[in-house]
């Protein structure tokens, strides 16, 4: 019996150890912030201004809603230039890179993403006055994206 | 190949900001997937999408591994003059593909 216990023991250690390699490699803070600055450059990261619409819970990581809303004026002399979207503790820290114009009307712009794990979100416009502001959040992800096999 | 779904509002008042939404159909594999072998699956995504209003862009999106399968997109746009909004994105293959949309302004 003590046996028949202990072949069990390792064979449950063994397969823990075979799926190990399956784990996503994962970006860490400072691949998110070379990635950020790639962005921005120096220009100091103020928060305000942006509305990052995240779901604090997501079931399934394979498409979650995200909308991302910057407060000011769609002008030529005043407009926001671009909006920059980050997770965190994904492979790639990027997520999507939008392009806007005082032709836009409204800062806004929605898309569905894809998250590996639970994970902090971050948005952040660049204006046409070259200042960059930010917002972040939470969310929890119960089923993960990028692991499934075919 | 890949087939989009468009929403942009038929008629709109001059100076009036509306909504358009694109839903394009593609697998956008994200390159950190697996297959039964334990090879990896080559990444194949749209990695850019335009949209230009008679000719002047007025929205553009570089996308990454990170959105996801038939990849959506919403955003606005000043209705300024009657025309067509057309849209272009291109692939990993380098294959670009266009849609476009009328919009009647009033």
């Amino acid at each position: 019996m003590t046996r028949l216990y202990r072949r069990r023991d390792v064979l449950a250690t063994a397969a823990g150890g075979a799926l190990l390699p399956l784990v996503p490699a994962q970006a860490t803070p400072d691949t998110m912030a070379a990635a950020i600055k790639e962005v921005v450059g120096t220009a100091p990261l103020k928060p305000g201004k942006v509305k990052l619409d995240l779901p604090p819970l997501a079931e399934n990581g394979n498409a979650v809603s995200v909308s991302v809303t910057v407060d000011n004026p769609m002008t030529e002399a005043n407009h926001v230039r671009s909006i920059h979207l980050f997770a965190e503790s994904n492979p790639l820290p990027n997520v999507v890179h939008v392009t806007l114009g005082p032709r836009a009307g409204r800062a806004f712009f929605a898309t569905r993403m894809r998250l590996s794990t639970s994970q902090k979100v971050i948005a952040i416009a660049k204006l046409s006055d070259g200042t960059c502001w930010t917002d972040s959040a939470q969310i929890v992800v119960t089923l993960a994206a990028c692991i499934e096999d075919l | 190949m890949a087939r989009p779904l468009i929403n942009v509002p038929a008629k709109a008042k001059k100076g009036e900001v509306v909504d358009i939404k694109i839903l394009i159909s593609h697998p956008m594999e994200s390159g950190q997937r697996r297959d039964n072998s334990g090879q990896p699956i080559a990444r194949d995504i749209i990695n850019l999408l335009v949209c230009t209003y008679n000719d002047t862009e007025v929205f553009r999106a570089e996308l990454f591994p990170a959105i996801a399968a038939n990849p959506f997109l919403s955003f606005c746009t000043v209705a300024t003059e009657t025309g067509t909004l057309k849209f272009t994105w291109t692939d990993d293959h380098g294959t670009v593909d266009t849609a476009t949309a009328p919009i009647e302004v009033t």
